[in-house]
């Protein structure tokens, strides 16, 4: 098995027997990047010479016995995590020479745990997309069939882990934004419960969704990944206070007696045949390992996607306020010109089209005379929306269904139509705005060779179910074992 | 026609906590520009604010203070505009549910007591500061001052005169200095005022139409602002006109108030709450805390000192204006002073010094017990008063005691009976018109002997054992 089809588990193993060094993996690995990454595009930022400075230190303290649980393997970051001394641009030209003087609170803690650090990889600008597009620096594409995207907005997170580009990763989910592109790339994605990962160095899109997870080739790799990054951060007021459990523990739990709901609002017109059969074939797998499913309703997964594009507008439009040419990122400053003049030059040449777009939305949604219309609407459904999984887990365990619509389409198709594109999350967002827990597994592909994903979700700091459930079925199947043809 | 003023203020005061209100920064004024700053209070992409508990505690002690409901669950807001010396481009700041509200604070007017509602009490942010460079026309921004935390007091517009406004604001300056939570320092913005001001006519119950008047950084700025308002409104209002809703910013050099341009205040601040910050949760027993630990507030202070004092309405207000030297004068006191004595000296020699030199009254060379020593030399008799009074100048000038000054001096009160004797009757032999007239009756010449016995002791006599030598020697 060549280096970059590894597992983070086979890698550990690996290193752990010193079978192979990280400085071999690493220098590996970089040789991979070198050959798919002028056809993938995952990274923004490759960072060759820290990644071997960083794998000799991991080497050094493995023979001393001071490795941790990551101690040794790469792996690249989704840009929109602060990574002391290595620029981090969100995708945004507005920070194309940005460099952050401090670690996110999860990449300090990977740091800690030995990981070597191959570089950023590409996303929507600030994580608003679903399909790399609206990066600053051109899209990724997807491993799988490189006309098609790889999802968004961790498209390059996932398409790097799926590409072997990185042996395991963390992205971030605001209304789907891990497990759509996992579920487009073949890989597992896991969006944890909101406050379970600390936010702290995660730039902010729209800080009450906003929350990162690993992306990894197994269920395995993401409990592990998962143990190291969560936990409270005091430096993040909405980080959750309770214990982590032990991961691992769950992984062999089984699904025998749970009870599975799948709910009826996930299962509509517009959902693509072979992702319906893929999912459903999953469910019976499920089934047969001794889940009992159980049919649920949501009812207002409809008005979600219109909450969602109320709330996370509204909270970007504060949170992209401070990008104005005056502290750091872009500055256009022409001669003779005011300080408007250098606010809007600034902003419109540093954002993209989406980015702009949904500033003005959120900015509309909050101006006097509208805010109760619609903000203070879209917090009244989105209770409504939370108290519909609430009742739905007083009967279930956990719940199953579809990732996406439809496999990954193709790079241009629905750029020039935000709605259709919004649409791709329409299975995802609703977890975010109830603070859930959901993951994208691989179950399938469709007839011209696309990945399907299962996506799981949970209670709220129910990890332990969806990696208990996500392990028995990739424990049955071998989805996860493929590789794309790169 | 005969108006009335309606008059609400909106104070901000700087909370005296060591750190800012969302990062460990210090909030230390007058440090090089941009050195107290992190990456949180610079806005950098991806950092979160964390409440500094500090701020919640002294706000719940000034609420406590002016009788406010302290709420049991109040919500961060985001308040949107945008400034260069505002490095998020928006302020965090409490909206629709403040953390106080409906409290009172009593205001004495020409010895009048009034009661002047305050609306609310919520915490916020400060921004930074711009310096235009006076020689190009370019601005810096020193983010030091980013972050500090500040505390908004709103009044309800119960205040019908300037006078009323000065005194509210000089109350309620005193509460806050008492609670140790602000400096009250309006000239360097750590204790700001706006106000809100419109005429109606005597007997009308509706309000007219208010300007905000902004920019005022002194107490008579206050004052000035709102005589000057009045007046303006009035003229208007006589001439049949309508006053105009809009912000007014005061220029104490013209002593003239400008409405600023419509544009530049139609803000729409977009508010919301805050999603990185959880609703603000105080209960019960956080705010019998900081009520058991509330020191006593001047009005509670100025009453007991007349009570247990035995002070006069002046002297006790004078005495209880600051906490540090109500301090000193009950220190004074319990060193063995009679109150009496103690506030005369403080008041006159001490106070009068302290202004001369420029100090407060923590600064003072002399210390309580030093001034109890002083007051208890010149009850002994060892010292007269205007000895006292030399003394205390050095005991101010070289901290020195009172007894060692006195010492050093060779001021010790000529008190030895036998010696006094000898001198007067010297005099008496001198000046025996004078011996005959006062035993014919003509007591004025008292002070004629007493006088002469002064003279040649050099003033070190103690003159009532002089008097009554005198009445003796000649026969009483």
């Amino acid at each position: 098995m060549e280096p970059h089809e590894l597992t983070l588990a086979q890698a550990l193993e690996l290193l752990a027997k010193k079978e192979v060094s990280s400085v071999e993996l690493t220098q590996a690995l970089l040789a991979r990047m070198e050959a798919t990454e002028p056809s993938v595009n995952a990274y923004l930022t490759t960072t060759p010479e820290l990644a071997l400075e960083q794998a000799q230190a991991a080497d050094q303290a493995r023979a001393k016995g001071e490795a941790g649980p990551l101690c040794g393997v790469p792996a690249g970051l989704k840009d929109v995590l602060c990574t002391q001394g290595v620029r981090t641009t969100c995708g945004s030209k507005i920070l194309e020479n940005f460099v952050p003087p401090f670690d996110a609170f999860l990449v300090a803690r990977l740091k800690q745990a030995g990981m070597v650090l191959l570089g950023k990889h590409n996303m929507d600008e600030f994580a608003m997309g679903s399909s790399t597009e609206n990066s600053g620096f051109g899209p990724s594409h997807n491993p799988w069939d490189l006309d098609a995207i790889p999802g968004g907005s961790s498209g390059g997170t996932a398409a790097s882990v799926a590409a072997g580009t990185s042996l395991f990763s963390v992205g971030t989910d605001t209304g789907g934004s891990i497990r759509q592109p996992a579920s487009h790339c073949g890989v597992v994605g896991m969006k944890p419960t909101y406050g379970r990962v600390s936010r702290f160095g995660l730039v902010a899109f729209a800080s009450s969704l906003d929350q990162a997870g690993p992306i990894t080739r197994t269920v395995a790799d993401a409990a592990a990944v998962l143990q190291v990054i969560a936990g409270h951060d005091p430096a993040d007021s909405t980080s959750a206070p309770q214990p982590v459990p032990d991961y691992s523990a769950a992984l062999g739990r089984g699904v025998k007696g749970l009870k599975l709901g799948v709910p009826a609002e996930f299962f509509v017109e517009g959902l693509d045949q072979e992702v319906e059969q893929s999912v459903k074939a999953a469910m019976a797998v499920l089934e047969q390992q001794g889940a009992e499913l159980v049919p649920i309703s949501l009812p207002h997964t409809d008005y979600a996607l219109a909450a969602y594009y109320i709330i996370a507008p509204a909270e970007a439009s504060s949170n992209l306020a401070r990008y104005d040419g005056v502290k750091y990122g872009m500055s256009v400053r022409r001669e003779e010109a005011g300080l408007l003049d250098m606010y809007l030059d600034s902003r419109s040449q540093g954002f993209g089209d989406e980015v702009i777009r949904r500033i003005m939305l959120g900015t509309y949604a909050l101006s006097a005379g509208y805010y109760d219309a619609y903000y203070g609407k879209a917090g009244q459904v989105r209770t409504l929306i939370r108290r519909d999984f609430d009742q739905a887990f007083e009967q279930v365990d956990a719940i199953v269904g579809p990732v996406t619509p439809s496999p990954a389409f193709g790079l241009g198709q629905k750029v020039d139509d935000p709605l259709q594109m919004y649409l791709s999350d329409v299975f995802t967002l609703s977890t975010n705005l109830a603070g859930l827990p959901g993951m994208s597994v691989p179950c399938g592909f469709s007839a011209k060779g696309l990945p399907i994903g299962l996506q799981i979700i949970a209670p709220h700091f129910a990890e332990e179910t969806i990696l208990a459930v996500g392990a028995a079925y990739q424990e049955a199947t071998d989805h996860h074992h493929k590789r794309p043809p790169l | 026609m005969e108006y009335e003023a309606v008059i609400g203020l909106e104070v901000h005061a700087q909370l005296l906590t060591e750190s800012k209100i969302f990062c460990g920064c210090s909030t230390k004024f007058g440090a090089p520009p941009n050195t107290h700053v992190c990456p949180v209070c610079l806005g950098m992409p991806g950092v979160l604010p964390v409440l500094n508990q500090k701020v919640v505690e002294f706000t719940i002690r000034a609420g406590l203070a002016t009788n406010c409901a302290i709420q049991p669950k109040s919500v961060w807001a985001r308040k949107n505009y945008f400034y260069p010396d505002l490095s998020k481009n928006y302020q965090i700041s409490q909206y629709e549910l403040p953390i106080c509200l409906d409290g009172w604070l009593d205001i004495e007017v020409e010895g009048e007591n009034r009661r002047i509602g305050i609306t609310r009490i919520h915490m916020e942010e400060d921004a930074g500061k711009l310096v235009h460079d006076p020689s190009q026309p370019v601005s810096y921004v020193d983010y030091n001052r980013t972050g500090v935390p500040l505390m908004e007091i709103v009044s309800e517009p119960d205040l019908r005169s300037p006078e009323e406004a000065g005194a509210y604001l000089r109350t309620l300056r005193d509460v806050l200095i008492y609670l140790e939570i602000c400096d009250g320092n309006m000239e360097e913005g750590s204790f700001r005022c706006d106000a809100n001001i419109s005429l109606r006519p005597v007997g009308q119950a509706e309000f007219g139409i208010r300007a905000e008047l902004k920019n005022m950084n002194s107490f008579r700025g206050v004052t000035k602002a709102l005589e000057y308002e009045i007046r303006r409104q009035r003229a208007i209002l006589d001439e049949g006109g309508k006053v105009v809703q809009e912000t007014r910013l005061w220029d104490a050099d013209q002593g003239k108030s400008f409405g600023m341009r419509g544009k530049e205040e139609a803000h729409d601040y977009r508010y919301l709450p805050d999603p990185d910050l959880p609703p603000l949760v105080v209960d019960e027993a956080w705010v019998e805390r900081v009520r058991s630990e509330l020191p006593e507030l001047p009005g509670a202070k100025r009453a007991r000192f007349m009570e247990a004092y035995g002070l006069n309405d002046y002297d006790a207000g004078v005495l209880t204006a600051g906490r540090p030297l109500a301090d000193y004068y009950e220190a004074v006191v319990a060193a063995g002073a009679p109150p009496k004595a103690a506030a005369n000296w403080m008041m006159t020699d001490l106070l009068g010094a302290l202004k001369a030199e420029g100090r407060e009254i923590g600064q003072a060379a002399v210390k309580p017990q030093g001034l109890a020593e002083l007051i208890a030399l010149i009850d002994s008799g060892a010292i007269s008063n205007k000895m006292a009074k030399e003394v205390f100048a050095e005991m101010m000038a070289t901290g020195k005691g009172a007894a060692k000054v006195v010492e050093e001096k060779g001021l010790t009160q000529v008190s030895d009976e036998g010696e006094l004797e000898g001198l007067l009757k010297e005099i008496f032999a001198a000046n025996p018109e004078e011996v005959e007239a006062f035993k014919g009756g003509k007591k004025k010449l008292m002070g004629f002997f007493v006088g002469q016995v002064m003279q040649k002791t050099k003033g070190q006599a103690n003159p009532k054992l002089v008097n009554q030598l005198v009445n003796k020697l000649l026969g009483e």
